[in-house]
């Protein structure tokens, strides 16, 4: 009762619990503004100016106190309006591996004639970015977040705060952007040889026939092994061509869940395939992957590597 | 990771904080030891290299060492009292310290914290124009450096910074007078006394011996100022009365002891309506103040004693304004106490000898004392008797020798020399000192005294008439009295050149500049408690209260508030113009006039398509804007000319 009371208030005051639109305007509603540390210090000073003044009955010394007193009034204002009415929207992240910063780039859209200095950005991670939004312009600022495991990694609640222009006092806003970033399971280390290609077919017999058997050539794709370049032809002086041998089509390289010892930990096993689809790749084979719940068909490429990727980032646990 | 507070601070903004310091000490050099300005320079000056090369800055224990010598050399050199000056030398060396472990924003913050203070202890020594003009500068700049360590980007020099913080102190002055003139004055001292600082200002003692007066003579400061309610009286008659002398030890009057009490039962009688004026007196550490002869009635706080000096309660250390009348026309002191009498009478013995031989030789031939005045008088007009702002040295006898042998004068010595013949004559007799003339400010009208007007004349007690002024300068110089010191004097004297009246443009020079430091005292200097009250008075509060002041200051505040707040703020709802928008709207508005509106969906290209068909006449003009604002909306052509085309276009469109 007591916690739903509590979360109620913490919702309407704090208005942070419902995650923001992939766009979201600084309103007045949404900024918050305190002194800081530089600002209460501010206040204390001005507070012994002024008993001075009194205690020697200074009058300039009032119109000095008094004036630095007002410079500090009209700083609120404008540490204010350097934050007001700016949008903030997510980019687009690219996928990283467990372990590495996933990069966030926030748009910071400008739409007033107003230039913003030193817009600070921070994300759950702690780390501060600074930008500047010269009028009508758009910053874009990339907030660091460590990835710790595998997933879908939320951009999560981040502050947005300025403390121009004296530092006086800090405005800030919390915003919940609808940003995510893929996390790939980090690839295991370590010597791991890749199983041999097999027939394709589900027992994993091996196709002995096949991959000597030169059968013509292709003009050479991406990805193409080196070892099957026709090195002879383009010694000739003709175009790079692949040799293709009849084996090579039954002998696709299947990853398989299935095919890891059970008594590996689950984590241990996705972490062995994403080693297995780098390599895989990497040598420019075809391959396919099959886990539990999908079959990704073989094929060569970054599409495909990327697909593979996702698929066991996603995996359920 | 380090937080923001502790990355280290851009180069240029050190630098420019370390000027703005140096400048906001050089105002403080005047006063400090010579010693400490080095200490506090090299220190500074140390910083600025090590940001200059990136040099290390100096350990803990440099610095504690420092703090701890140079605290004992401070207490040495000035003394076990702790008072105004050690506070200044001991922040000025704190904050040359502190300078030395600026390495991060919280520091940073802290050093120009210090440094607004170090800025209003300069008031604490000077209140001018010029220097309030160099403190207002100086906060612009300080409060540059802060502005430009919060540039966190670095995209803008630290200078550009100034032109942040001239932005904020312009929109902070409107607050900053509805504060000066609101917020409720205390008057102090809160805690203890401050210092008295009489040094170095000029003005009346309670002592008078030959040569303090002319002294004066060369100075043009300001004694005060007055405001009349009318016309002011003619300059015969402006006697202000100040300290009054009683005792005279062969050479020094002193104003002795008795003249405290107050003026209970005292009688006077006064002819004539009395003038009304105003006074605004410059500090100077006295506790007198001065009035035209006679004041009758004491303002607030203040006091009038029996031989009619205007005390305050407290010595004058601040400029005070206070109103107060005085008769031209008046008797008083028909009935003073015999024991004053006595006292009016008295001569040291052994000293002056000749010139109690003259008094009692004029006493034999004089019928009455009125006479014998006159005769003295004639004596000083008759005789070759010199008025003179450098008279000769004078020795133990000064009387004997000023009225036989040298002659030669300033007012103290024939107001001197006339007392002690009364008092040899058997006259009751008194030396008063104040100042006499003054001259009008027609740029402001109202007078200025000053120190030069410096005037010492004699009072004399007679039978039935009680105490009567006589003023035996007047004997020898009716010029001075009439027409003020530089007229009776010779030309060869060089009084301050402003004093004189043969420059007349500097003449008019100083009165402007007099006439600026007036409305300065006024208004921002004397502006006190009381004229806090006067000015609500006169803005037709009845009974004002720091209660109703405390309402108004902050109903004011918040309107001065709500004002910046509208203006500043007001610039958000400006969005920058689109004038390429602008004109494609207009241009769709037109041609839904002619029957074919845009859909939302549509782009401009199958809407400018499909309106061309429907408007074959139109047919080239549509396709050409259409094109043109595909052209500037979307493959990045910015160019002006451009824009102006589309617009001009659009609106020949018809």
């Amino acid at each position: 009762m007591i916690g739903t009371l509590r979360g109620r208030i913490a919702k309407a005051v704090l208005r942070v619990a419902r995650p923001d639109a992939g766009s979201v305007t600084l309103t007045q509603r949404r900024i918050y503004i305190l002194p800081t540390a530089a600002g209460l210090l501010f206040g204390a000073t001005l507070l012994a100016m002024l008993i001075g003044c009194m205690n020697y009955n200074v009058s300039l010394g009032y119109v000095l106190t008094f004036l630095v007193s007002s410079i500090g009034v009209v700083s609120i204002l404008h540490t204010f309006r350097n934050l007001a009415q700016l949008q903030l929207r997510a980019g687009r992240t690219v996928a990283v591996f467990a372990g590495e910063h996933a990069l966030f780039p926030i748009l910071l859209i400008n739409p007033t004639r107003l230039s913003r200095k030193s817009i600070a950005l921070r994300g759950r991670a702690g780390e501060e970015v600074y930008a500047d939004v010269p009028d009508g312009q758009t910053a874009s600022a990339l907030l660091r977040i460590p990835s710790e495991r595998r997933g879908i990694l939320q951009l999560g609640r981040i502050r947005v705060f300025t403390l121009f222009p004296l530092g006086l006092t800090r405005a800030w806003s919390n915003v919940e952007l609808d940003a995510t970033c893929v996390v790939y399971p980090a690839p295991e280390s370590g010597v791991v040889p890749l199983p041999t290609p097999s027939g394709g077919n589900a027992d994993g017999a091996y196709s002995a026939q096949g991959s000597d058997d030169f059968a013509g050539l292709r003009k050479y794709q991406i990805g193409d092994s080196l070892r099957h370049v026709a090195w002879k032809a383009l010694a000739r002086g003709q175009v790079v061509l692949t040799k293709q041998f009849s084996g090579m089509a039954a002998g696709t390289l299947w990853l398989e869940w299935d095919a890891l010892s059970a008594d590996m930990p689950i984590e241990a096993r996705i972490s062995r395939l994403t080693r297995w689809v780098l390599d895989a790749s990497h040598s420019g084979q075809t391959f396919g992957l099959r886990l539990p719940a999908a079959v990704l068909a073989p094929a060569a490429g970054a599409a495909h590597e990327e697909h593979c990727l996702t698929a066991l980032a996603l995996l359920e646990p | 990771m380090q937080k923001p507070e502790e990355l280290p601070l851009r180069r240029g903004g050190i630098i420019s904080l370390l000027g703005a310091l140096l400048a906001a000490l050089a105002a403080h050099v005047p006063h400090l030891p010579v010693w400490l300005c080095a200490i506090v320079v090299a220190l500074l000056a140390w910083r600025g290299y090590c940001a200059m090369r990136g040099a290390k800055l100096p350990g803990k224990w440099f610095l504690i060492g420092m703090t701890v010598m140079g605290t004992a050399a401070i207490l040495v050199s000035y003394g076990p009292r702790f008072s105004r000056d050690t506070s200044v030398a001991l922040l000025a060396f704190m904050l040359a310290l502190k300078v030395q472990e600026l390495r991060a924003l919280r520091d940073a913050s802290v050093v120009i914290c210090l440094g607004y203070f170090l800025l209003i202890t300069g008031f604490l020594y000077s209140q001018t124009i010029a220097t309030a003009l160099y403190m207002f500068a100086l906060v612009i700049w300080l409060t540059a450096t802060l502005a430009a360590f919060q540039d966190r980007t670095r995209s803008t020099s630290p200078f550009a910074a100034l032109r942040v913080s001239a932005l904020l102190v312009a929109q902070a002055v409107p607050l900053m007078i509805a504060l000066f003139l609101l917020f409720p004055r205390v008057q102090g001292p809160i805690f203890g006394f401050p210092q008295a600082t009489s040094a170095g200002v000029t003005g009346l003692s309670d002592t008078m011996s030959p040569g303090s007066l002319s002294s004066l003579g060369l100075s043009d400061d300001v004694a005060f100022r007055v405001h009349f309610n009318a016309a002011p009286p003619k300059p015969r008659n402006l006697y202000w009365r100040g300290p009054v002398m009683w005792d005279f030890d062969g050479r020094t009057w002193t104003i002795g002891g008795a003249s405290t009490t107050a003026t209970e039962g005292m009688h006077y009688q006064a002819d004539g309506p009395p003038i009304r004026y105003a006074v605004t007196l410059e500090p100077h550490y006295m506790r007198w103040m001065f009035a035209i002869d006679l004041p009758f009635v004491a303002p607030p706080d203040t006091h009038i004693t029996n031989d009619y000096q205007l005390l305050a309660s407290r010595p004058i250390r601040n400029r005070i304004r206070y109103e107060i009348s005085s008769n031209l026309a008046y008797r008083y002191g028909l009935d003073e106490k015999t024991e004053i009498l006595q006292r009016a009478l008295r001569l040291p013995t052994g000293y002056n000898e000749k010139t109690l031989a003259l008094a009692r030789e004029l006493r034999m031939r004089a019928s009455s004392d009125r006479e014998l005045i006159d005769a003295v008088l004639n004596r000083f007009r008759t005789e070759l008797f010199f008025y003179t702002l450098v008279p000769p040295e004078l020795g133990r006898d000064s009387v004997d020798e000023f009225l036989f042998v040298t002659r030669r004068g300033f007012c103290e010595h024939y107001a001197s020399a006339f007392v002690v013949l009364m008092r040899a004559a058997g006259i009751p007799a008194r030396v008063v000192t104040g100042y006499q003339g003054g001259e009008m400010n027609p740029l402001g009208d109202y007078m200025i005294v000053h120190q030069a007007d410096a005037h010492a004349w004699a009072e004399v007690w007679l039978k039935n008439e009680g105490w009567v002024r006589v003023d035996p300068t007047a004997a020898v110089s009716p010029a001075r009295i009439q027409a003020g010191l530089f007229a009776a004097l010779p030309a060869d004297y060089s009084l301050p050149i402003g004093m004189r009246n043969d420059f007349p443009m500097l003449r008019q020079l100083r009165f402007s500049m007099d006439a600026l430091a007036n409305s300065w005292n006024q208004w921002v200097l004397g502006y006190t408690a009381e004229r806090q009250m006067k000015l609500l008075r006169d803005a037709g509060l009845s009974t004002p209260t720091w209660q109703t002041l405390t309402v108004l200051l902050m109903t004011t505040a918040a309107a001065v508030i709500g004002m910046l707040a509208l203006t500043i703020l007001w610039r958000l709802r400006s969005r920058p113009r689109d004038s390429v928008g602008q004109s494609w709207r207009l241009f769709c508005r037109k041609l839904a006039r002619r029957g074919s509106e845009r859909a939302p969906s549509e782009g401009p290209r199958d809407f400018a398509r499909r309106a061309a068909q429907e408007q074959p006449a139109r047919h080239a003009q549509i396709e050409t804007i259409a094109a043109l604002y595909m052209k500037l909306r979307y493959a990045g052509e910015t160019e002006k000319p451009e824009a102006r085309r589309l617009r001009a276009l659009v609106r020949q469109f018809r």
